[in-house]
């Protein structure tokens, strides 16, 4: 196997990881703050990449798609979120049968106003061209992709370390009682993250779009993903998330490849041999 | 002592008994067809072609056949097996159907092909195309009206070997039954005429990124064969291109690998893809030409591998009716005109049901061109009247096992 195979797979696996870690640092923060295992993530990814097709075809360019659609799934977030969990706040089994039954209607409601014919979003043509160089040919997407990712990633660390609306969601996510306590309005701070790590979902379907294409199922292919990568990463750590996001991108990649055979199991072995050592993920902070 | 199963089937037997007689009293209602298709999830799209074709057919007949009225019942059966199943059984013992059409997936075939056989009600595959269907798992009460899985794929394999003078094949698959069977096939008659498969790399149905097989691929290959189901041919011809292979390795598919359903919702970089199967919108004849005007004008789209697969069933139906003379409660004699089918003029061509319940068809090689302004399967060649067996002898055939995933050249 030659460098050129080598390269190409890291990239590979690179533009994997930075689609995943789009897709789970909402899921992550969701989360690590609420306590809800939201499992219609999926199901926002993949509305998120319908709705910029939508866009798309109504003339628009692919910024434009992608914000559009992070709009959107927020404004869907914010009204489930006030509408459904809220009224079950601590009741896990309940928010877990709701999530996934809105999982079920968000994928038929897509079926029926997208027909279930798989589907292409284009990326535009000055993203799209192969990029030659050193002999070898890179597909231009991908490089967009992983610099996005690691764009957001920057912004997310910024907000989440940097700025007094991060101390708040951290002191939640540490110790929810004594954030009530000290004055923390933690309802509109669930609101805000719900929002935010919906929209990022959206716009993680957007992206992911022209590398995966849009089909019905996309939802169900993504979420055990992204719940394999919070999980190794540890909840509610926007570290963790990039992190396990791009280890998951790796594994899945090269396991596939070195072992296609066992691309399953490979997929989880690093997820549960850090289960093993730290319960609570690479970055996660142990339960008190 | 009964068992459940063994309970099970006998409270089905005498619900069946009760139904042939409720039938014999009722000649002359309408003709009750049970219509097993997906309308959630991932094969929704095919299973909405799938109605699509068989609401054409009875349209254009003003919803009758043989003279009867025909009764429509449509059962979803989510594409997941034992439901498909539970739907089977209530088409027969609730609606009392005479005949059931479907199911789309092949693993659902399976799945209620103990159960027809064991109820005795004639059944037409309009998409599942499981070798074993009609070869070593024969039920006399199925017939199929589409190819076996393997059967355009021989075809293609000659092509390949033969007129394209290709010597070496890479090939990537969706790593299940009906990708095992194609690619099986192929590899067969391609390495019998000379050729060598290279590689054969195996991608689960539901992969997220064809990236990591694309790069795998041996760039010595003369050409590499793309063997996809479902949505995953056009994400994978897409991501071909991305990669700069579409202009430096040529491209063959399997029919579904770029389906008419798929085709138009892709760009240039499907053009040039050489492809094999049963049938190809942009097939010459009067018989086609009228079929396909029909389609898009009902439905704004090119007919494919699912709605002519439900059409045909249909043409089936109605040849049947007519020979029991409309007749269809007595449902051995209507499974016996099923199984002598011999249409001389349908969009596909010929087709005459062999022995073992599978249609012998023409196989098209295909090209994809612009014609009338968009993306169409262009017929290259034809292979006439081709037989599931191919060229070799069905007792021979049948000795080795079922094309599967590991498959080597004997001999």
């Amino acid at each position: 196997m030659s460098i050129g195979f080598w390269l190409l797979q890291s990239l590979n696996a690179l533009a994997l990881g930075g689609l995943l870690f789009l897709l789970s640092s909402g899921f992550s923060l969701i989360f690590g703050l609420m306590r809800v295992a939201n499992l219609s993530h999926g199901a926002y990814f993949m509305l998120g990449a319908y709705v910029g097709l939508s866009v798309l075809q109504a003339g628009f360019g692919f910024i434009e798609a992608i914000l559009a659609a992070g709009v959107v799934i927020a404004v869907l977030g914010g009204l489930i979120e006030r509408f459904l969990l809220r009224r079950l706040a601590n009741r896990t089994l309940a928010q877990v049968l709701v999530t996934l039954g809105l999982a079920f209607a968000i994928a038929d409601i897509c079926l029926m106003l997208w027909s279930g014919d798989p589907m292409q979003l284009p990326a535009p043509r000055w993203l799209s061209q192969p990029i030659r160089a050193f002999g070898f040919v890179f597909p231009g997407y991908r490089v967009f992709v992983v610099e996005v990712s690691i764009v957001v990633a920057i912004l997310l660390w910024l907000l989440i370390e940097r700025t007094k609306l991060g101390a708040m969601v951290r002191a939640s996510v540490d110790d929810i009682q004594m954030a009530r306590g000290v004055g923390i309005p933690a309802q509109k701070l669930f609101s805000f993250i719900f929002c935010l790590g919906a929209a990022l979902a959206g716009m993680g379907g957007v992206l992911g779009g022209p590398i995966l294409s849009v089909y019905p199922g996309l939802d169900g292919e993504m979420l055990p993903l992204a719940l394999v990568v919070v999980i190794l990463g540890g909840i509610g750590s926007i570290g963790g998330a990039f992190v396990g996001a791009y280890i998951t991108g790796f594994v899945y990649t090269f396991g596939q490849t070195l072992l296609p055979a066992f691309s399953y199991v490979i997929l989880f072995l690093p997820m549960i041999v850090v289960l093993a050592f730290r319960p609570s993920g690479l970055f996660g902070k142990s339960a008190p | 002592m009964l068992n459940r199963r063994q309970f099970a089937l006998g409270i089905a037997a005498v619900a069946g008994a009760s139904g042939a007689i409720k039938g014999a009293a009722a000649q002359t209602g309408p003709i009750r067809v049970g219509f097993l298709t997906v309308n959630s999830g991932a094969l929704a799209a095919g299973g909405r072609q799938l109605e699509e074709g068989i609401k054409l057919f009875l349209k254009q007949r003003d919803n009758k056949i043989g003279g009867r009225p025909v009764e429509l019942i449509i059962a979803d059966t989510a594409g997941q097996p034992a439901n498909t199943r539970t739907k089977a059984q209530e088409l027969i013992e609730r609606n009392n159907v005479h005949v059931i059409i479907g199911p789309l997936a092949a693993f659902e075939a399976l799945a209620i092909n103990d159960y027809i056989q064991q109820v005795g009600i004639p059944t037409i595959s309009d998409s599942a195309a499981a070798e074993d269907l009609t070869q070593r798992k024969l039920n006399p009460w199925f017939v199929r009206a589409v190819s076996s899985s393997a059967q355009p794929a021989h075809a293609l394999a000659d092509y390949a070997a033969k007129t394209l003078k290709y010597k070496k094949i890479a090939i990537v698959a969706d790593d299940f039954a009906f990708g095992h069977e194609i690619s099986a096939g192929f590899q067969r008659v391609f390495e019998e005429n000379g050729g060598k498969v290279l590689q054969k790399l195996w991608s689960p149905l539901n992969v997220a990124d064809y990236g990591s097989y694309i790069t795998q691929i041996d760039r010595s290959a003369d050409a590499v064969l793309a063997n996809f189901a479902g949505a995953n041919g056009l994400r994978f011809i897409k991501q071909y291109n991305e990669y700069g292979l579409s202009g430096t390795i040529p491209l063959l598919g399997h029919m579904t690998t770029i389906d008419e359903g798929i085709l138009k919702n892709m760009g240039d970089e499907a053009k040039g893809v050489v492809s094999t199967g049963w049938y190809s919108a942009a097939i010459d004849t009067p018989a086609n030409k009228e079929f396909v005007t029909a389609c898009r004008a009902e439905y704004k789209a090119d007919p494919g591998y699912y709605t002519l697969g439900a059409y045909l069933s249909g043409m089936f139906l109605e040849e049947a009716v007519k020979k029991v003379n409309g007749n269809v409660e007595d449902k051995t004699a209507l499974m016996k005109a099923l199984r002598n089918i011999d249409l001389k003029d349908t969009p596909a061509g010929p087709i005459k049901i062999d022995e073992y319940g599978n249609p012998t068809m023409n196989i098209y090689i295909r090209k994809v061109e612009t014609v009338d302004g968009r993306l169409m399967n262009k017929v290259i060649h034809t292979y006439p009247s081709v037989s599931q067996f191919w060229t070799y002898d069905p007792k021979t055939f049948l000795q080795s096992p079922v094309y599967a995933r590991e498959w080597a050249v004997k001999g």
